[in-house]
């Protein structure tokens, strides 16, 4: 089973489907959508989507890193990364089973 | 922010829009997601990350209150990774704090 990449264009194609509004509307709402997530975690809040998944941010400290060719020491400044926890119902729901008695951490 | 938060905000933006349809959009874009990644797929939105799954090979564990071995069976993990301007927004508001 050849592994297929979901980019934007199925996104706003399920979109368009399953709410029936217009492509062009569909596309922008999806962008939105994005925009909102990602406008949050750049002002450092975490989001929450239920029976999805928490994209957190977390704070990374300063430290020393190598440049793993050289050998040569570089330090890492600090700086913020963001994390992705799964819920336990898409854990559930990427091992096939349906999900749908799972507790929603 | 929480998922009822991120409606909110979809529908303050788009007025002719009823609350209800602001909540099937967000929840069909993530039940997409989550679609794909069930059939093994990859899903990539450039300039904020990719999901992709990863397969964990099966492994004795251990009870760590008991110390007690346990069999864990193989399985599939969901993995996101930021893309590249999402880890730079990251860290522009931070610079700027």
């Amino acid at each position: 089973m050849a592994q297929k990449t979901v980019t934007r264009a199925e996104l706003s194609e399920a979109v368009y489907q399953r709410i029936g509004l217009s492509r062009s509307e569909s596309a922008a709402l999806v962008e939105l959508v994005l925009n909102e997530i990602s406008e949050s975690l750049s002002i450092g809040n975490s989001v929450k989507l239920s029976s999805f998944g928490s994209f957190l941010v977390r704070d990374k400290g300063q430290r020393v890193g190598r440049n793993p060719k050289t050998g040569v020491e570089v330090p890492i400044e600090p700086r913020r990364v963001m994390v992705f926890k799964p819920s336990n119902i898409m854990k559930a729901r990427v091992n096939g089973l349906d999900g749908s008695g799972v507790a929603d951490d | 922010m929480i998922k009822s938060e991120l409606v909110q905000k979809i529908a303050d933006q788009y007025p002719e829009l009823y609350q209800r349809d602001a909540e099937n959009v967000v929840n069909a874009i993530l039940e997409e997601i989550v679609d794909a990644l069930a059939r093994g797929d990859r899903v990539e939105i450039r300039g904020f990350g990719a999901f992709s799954v990863k397969k964990r090979d099966a492994r004795l564990g251990r009870n760590p209150r008991t110390g007690e071995h346990v069999a864990v069976a193989e399985k599939v993990v969901p993995v996101f990774k930021a893309g590249k301007e999402m880890r730079f927004r990251l860290n522009m508001e931070a610079a700027n704090t």
